[in-house]
């Protein structure tokens, strides 16, 4: 016994010594990176959120001064004792904005997620031509964003769009209609566009939660006679939830923080102004910077806030059952 | 029998709609860019003109040949530093056992979600502190703050996958954990690093809000801006030939590359389960 003690303990030692040296080295190797996304991130983000306390504008940025929650919330009172606020929290068209922003998320990922899963399946059957139709919806996804909004711009212009002329053609329409300035249309172009582009996303991560489903579940089901119906929705759709949640949830952050293809599709429209156009047009088209940083900042604290509650209330799993 | 058929009918129309769904703005987008004149106003719906003039307006006139420079030199050089960064960080998340690496990773991928107007800001500030403004300099900075997390994401989520006996045969060897990764899996990681090098380079060739910020003038903008920004002789007067003819430029060889590496693509996108 006291033999063996004596063997095993150089033996320990020297693992914890590679242990020791491995550890040593994964931290310089992380380093770099971790220097770069703390200047590239981490430093930006307080700077930006400082800004939101203080009255900095865009030519004088150095020169800000501390003003503490003004940019929020100020209030003055006048000499008849008549109390005015002002600031972001009582800014009619920043909620008009937040709303935009959530109606559009909320459409556009349920939308996106229920198309998602029907080409997924469609993918997941075995067919002649499958790979045609996989390399097809992968050019919606390919397409930049500017691009794509400018394609749709074009199919949708009022004179000379195609979409008019094939909707005045099946008489769906009877004159034409100016799909991305009409205030009444204008979200609708914008769900369109956003919908055709990131499906193919959607279909693509919820295939491989699909994919991962084994084959012979479905034989069991099929000799059971089981409805295929119901089989999907008593079947299938648990065993994909967890690839379906987190699917759900990057694109409902990509969905929140959109602004390319508002900015391209549909400029200076109230109907589809979202809170990263909002932030960016009064930090640098309208010279209030400081402002702007707190619609930027407040934008930040309400994605934080619904990942947060999504992934608890959710039970999201990002390590995909590892 | 007619019941198999009727479903075999029905299955193969969704099919075909869903390719034409998908399909058909690109389509559109290249009979537009080979019409000129009036017929670009008149609605054709299979080709029936052929000129080039577009495509030889948006090549000659303008900045549009030095934008796709900018624009090729940005992505490029943001991909090949965020790959280099990330190899090794990648090592140490995949392959270490250390104390914070679940925080870590969490606080990656939360950066590679992050939304970009919330550092917009403070990214202004840095950039006009090192004077890169309206420089490519300023762009490649920005990038990382995409690129950089979703290739350590993606690379570590590959890493994790290699075998553990390969490795362990080459630390009783007694290799360093340098030449582990120069040495043996550098020469496995090559698929993933192409992968997700390309989805890199496509989120670097499409970004939009930071070249929009901080590039001001014609010849320092990327691609993406000045498609958006390209306009005629008059404001009323938009050029849908010469938008399209540079639309279809910029877009097919991102599609090109996306058909070739197409079930590569599809692997690393699901793995890093970031829109490129």
């Amino acid at each position: 016994m006291a033999v063996a003690e004596t063997i095993a303990a150089p033996v320990e030692g020297m693992r914890s010594d590679l242990m020791r040296q491995r550890i040593r080295s994964a931290w310089i190797f992380l380093a770099p990176m971790l220097a770069v996304l703390a200047l590239v991130a981490g430093w930006p983000l307080v700077r930006s959120i400082y800004f939101s306390f203080t009255d900095a504008s865009l030519a004088n940025i150095e020169a800000a001064q501390w003003v503490g929650f003004d940019n929020y919330l100020s209030m003055t009172t006048l000499k008849s004792g008549k109390v005015l606020y002002d600031g972001l929290l009582v800014d009619p068209i920043w909620w008009r904005a937040v709303w935009n922003t959530v109606k559009f998320t909320i459409v556009s990922v349920t939308l996106e997620t229920i198309f998602g899963t029907i080409v997924a399946l469609v993918l997941n059957a075995e067919f002649k031509g499958r790979g045609i139709v996989r390399a097809a919806i992968l050019i919606p996804w390919a397409i930049p964003t500017v691009v794509s909004a400018k394609m749709w711009s074009w199919m949708l212009n009022d004179q000379f769009g195609i979409i008019n002329d094939i909707l005045m053609n099946l008489g769906i329409i009877s004159q034409k209609i100016a799909w991305t300035a009409n205030p009444d249309t204008a979200m609708f172009a914008v769900l369109l566009v956003d919908i055709w582009k990131t499906t193919p996303f959607m279909a693509l991560l919820i295939l491989a939660g699909l994919q991962m489903v084994p084959g012979d579940i479905y034989e069991a089901a099929k000799i059971d006679g089981v409805h295929p119906v119901k089989v999907f929705f008593k079947v299938t759709l648990p065993l994909i939830r967890p690839a379906l949640m987190v699917a759900v949830i990057f694109r409902m952050l990509d969905a929140l923080r959109i602004f390319d293809l508002i900015y391209v599709l549909t400029p200076n429209n109230s109907q589809t102004k979202t809170m990263s156009v909002y932030a960016r047009e009064n930090l640098f088209d309208f010279d209030k910077f400081a402002y702007g940083s707190a619609a930027a900042t407040f934008l930040f604290l309400i994605l934080a806030v619904i990942t947060v509650v999504y992934i608890v209330v959710g039970r999201v799993n990002f390590d995909g059952g590892r | 029998m007619l019941w198999t058929l009727a479903k075999r009918t029905a299955f193969y129309a969704l099919v075909i709609l869903i390719v034409f769904i998908s399909v058909f703005p690109f389509y559109y987008a290249i009979l537009t860019s080979f019409k000129s004149g009036t017929d670009l106003f008149r609605i054709d719906y299979w080709p029936k003109s052929f000129a080039l003039d577009n495509y030889i307006a948006v090549l000659t006139t303008g900045s549009f040949v030095r934008n796709l420079g900018n624009s090729l030199l940005v992505s490029t050089v943001v991909v090949a530093i965020s790959l280099l960064l990330a190899i090794t960080a990648s090592f140490a998340l995949a392959r270490v056992r250390f104390r914070g690496r679940s925080l870590l990773l969490f606080t990656i991928l939360s950066v590679s979600m992050f939304p970009q107007i919330a550092v917009l800001a403070g990214l202004f500030e840095i950039v006009r502190f090192f004077g890169i403004f309206n420089t490519p300099f300023a762009l490649i900075f920005a990038y990382m703050i995409f690129t950089l997390p979703f290739t350590v994401w993606v690379l570590t989520t590959f890493m994790r996958d290699l075998p553990i006996e390969i490795e362990e045969a080459a630390i009783v060897d007694g290799a360093s954990p340098w030449v582990i990764i120069t040495k043996v899996f550098m020469p496995l990681m090559w698929p993933a690093l192409v992968t997700t090098g390309l989805l890199a380079f496509i989120a670097a060739w499409n970004e939009f809000l930071f070249a929009l910020t901080f590039t001001s003038s014609n010849a320092t903008r990327t691609v993406p801006v000045a498609i958006a920004l390209l306009s005629g002789s008059s404001q009323y007067e938009i050029p849908w030939g010469n938008i399209m003819a540079a639309s279809v430029i910029v877009t097919v060889p991102l599609v090109v590359l996306v058909l070739i590496f197409q079930r590569k693509i599809i692997s690393g996108l699901t793995a890093g389960g970031v829109k490129g």
